[in-house]
């Protein structure tokens, strides 16, 4: 399998990473490379092996349900580029 | 005219109710200032990890339960990426491939009383997720506002199959999953804060074909009578639509409730491409046997096996085991009823809870819960009224006053303002010879074959024992005099 062009301008607007044609013609021939390579690793027979979803086979900790934090928002909003009344302010978003 | 058929699946966002959020440690009590409750988890700050909570996990396992679904001994967080100012990670975490729960089915009611049909409605899935923040879009000189503080509250996506023929059929699907979770205590259910949100897919397809049709989806319906509302709109625009011969084109459409009308949203071509993948930073999460078994024996007994009970040992209809067992308040109010009144009066006690005091509820806008008559009171009364103590008209009476709080008990309302039914045969002929005597007219009209004038009689001789007689015995007695 490989990519075009336009999958690579694809995946990077989704990823709203702004790319210039010559940065998607190099990431085309990379992600090429890695590709031929998990092509190569599908040679591998895997049946009867489980899919693992993490590299680590181990399983996730729990936390009691308790509230641990409290209020910290002037820290956090201290190095926000604007507030107002609590609010982090965007550029508007219109849905 | 072509005849159509309409088809609805519903997805539905149930906000549990946790103490803290799914991932951190913030609070998740409503109606905080902004961004109080939001900690560096929750604002996705560099270097953080998320850390499941295990209240969140115990209410999946609950409600797994509580729809005979199969609770997975293995699931997997994944990312879902997409970017929203509200959404400050980039991504939501959410469920995709391993879901927490698989399968599992709720019973709705169709129809009303007698004519009522059971119709089991078949669940998908259900996953484990964290909610987003919120966008203020007033005015702040053209910014928008971003509030994180439900960022990170745990929500359980709630999926059903393509099984709902109707709107109504819709809105007893989401009232008996409404019911449920509040009764197995996973969700406060409180529409207008948002804690209970229903999307709605719906599509239509000539009657007898197989293919569905092509769906769109109303996002958000935050009240049973919006989802009504939306899904009726939405059906005969399709329907309008294809018949003009235009096709449906998937879309996600929001309902407005001023116009009542539905409307596209802004399409975005890359709004389904959300690029899933199992999130690093979680491993996989496992649930074993045990703490599924521990919280089995921990559940409430389930609205399907009250039913079942109310109408094995009380004696109710099947509707009214229904009725009674709507939420696990109204089955527990009847149940301290019957307590009181006594089993043989199961009946009266269900009439008693679904009819007057569910109408006088209704009459002041109360809820159950701020009832002023207790559960107590109202056994109290209608043990009276199995004990001929008082009749059905009188308990009317006392049940009011039960209301206004005139006594503490109806026994006492019922001594206090001497209320007592007469059965005494000796005085209630004492009282109707002197209402014949004093209606000889009417007595004379009867005997002339006029049987209203029977009628006014009764009424008087009622009037006489001040409405204390047994209304029956009353008449017989009347009869007899008169016959």
């Amino acid at each position: 399998m490989s990519l075009t062009l336009e999958q690579v301008r694809r995946v990077a607007h989704l990823a709203r990473i702004e790319i210039s044609d010559a940065e998607a013609e190099s990431t085309l021939g990379h992600l090429n490379g890695i590709f031929s390579l998990i092509e190569e690793m599908q040679a591998v027979d895997t049946r009867g092996v489980e899919p693992m979803a993490h590299a680590q086979d181990l399983a996730q900790r729990l936390r009691e349900d308790r509230v641990t934090e409290t209020n910290r928002r002037d820290a956090y909003q201290a190095v926000a580029p604007e507030t107002e009344a609590g609010l982090f302010l965007v550029p508007k978003v219109i849905e | 005219m072509k005849q159509w058929e309409v088809v609805i699946g519903i997805e539905t966002h149930v906000q549990l109710s946790t103490q803290s959020k799914i991932f951190s440690g913030s609070s998740t009590a409503f109606g905080a200032e902004p961004n109080v409750q939001a900690n560096a988890v929750d604002l996705a700050l560099p270097g953080v990890l998320p850390v499941l909570n295990k209240g969140a996990v115990e209410c999946a396992i609950r409600f797994g339960l509580a729809v005979d679904g199969e609770v997975a001994p293995k699931s997997v967080f994944a990312r879902k990426n997409y970017f929203y100012p509200d959404l400050p990670k980039g991504y939501q975490i959410s469920q995709y491939e391993l879901p927490v729960v698989v399968g599992g089915k709720v019973a709705i009611q169709v129809g009303q009383g007698d004519a009522a049909t059971e119709k089991v409605i078949t669940l998908t899935r259900a996953h484990l997720e964290e909610d987003a923040g919120k966008s203020l879009h007033e005015d702040f000189h053209g910014k928008t506002g971003i509030d994180l503080n439900r960022a990170g509250t745990p929500l359980l996506e709630i999926v059903t199959e393509p099984d709902m023929r109707s709107s109504a059929e819709a809105v007893a699907y989401a009232r008996a999953l409404h019911a449920l979770v509040r009764w197995i205590g996973i969700c406060d259910g409180n529409m207008q804060e948002g804690s209970f949100r229903c999307d709605a897919n719906v599509s239509v397809r000539p009657v007898g074909q197989k293919e569905f049709g092509t769906r769109r989806e109303i996002k958000n319906l935050n009240s049973f009578r919006f989802l009504q509302q939306a899904i009726d709109y939405e059906v005969q625009w399709q329907i309008a639509h294809i018949e003009d011969g235009g096709r449906v084109e998937q879309a996600t459409v929001l309902f407005d409730p001023d116009t009542g009308e539905t409307r596209a949203m802004r399409s975005k071509e890359d709004a389904h491409d959300y690029r899933y993948f199992p999130d690093p930073d979680l491993l996989p999460l496992l649930i074993d046997r045990d703490w599924v078994e521990r919280t089995r024996a921990a559940m409430p007994e389930l609205p399907t096996a009250k039913k079942q009970r109310f109408v094995a040992d009380y004696g109710l209809s099947a509707y009214d085991a229904t009725t009674l067992t709507a939420s696990l308040e109204v089955a527990d109010f009847y149940e301290a009823t019957v307590t009181v009144a006594g089993k043989a009066a199961a009946k009266p006690c269900a009439n008693w809870v679904m009819v007057d005091l569910a109408a006088r509820l209704n009459k002041d806008g109360k809820e159950l819960a701020d009832s002023p008559v207790s559960a107590e009171q109202l056994g109290g009364l209608v043990a009276r009224i199995a004990d001929n103590t008082i009749s059905n008209n009188i308990a009317k009476k006392v049940f009011e006053a039960l209301w206004s709080g005139e006594g503490q008990s109806a026994d006492e309302i019922i001594e206090k303002q001497g209320l007592k039914q007469i059965t005494d045969t000796g005085a209630i002929e004492a009282l109707i010879d002197g209402v014949l005597a004093a209606n000889a007219a009417m007595v004379a009209e009867f005997k002339a074959g006029k049987e209203k004038a029977f009628n006014a009689l009764v009424g008087q001789a009622m009037k006489a024992t001040k409405g204390k007689a047994n209304p029956q015995q009353v008449n017989e007695l009347l009869r007899k005099k008169l016959g």
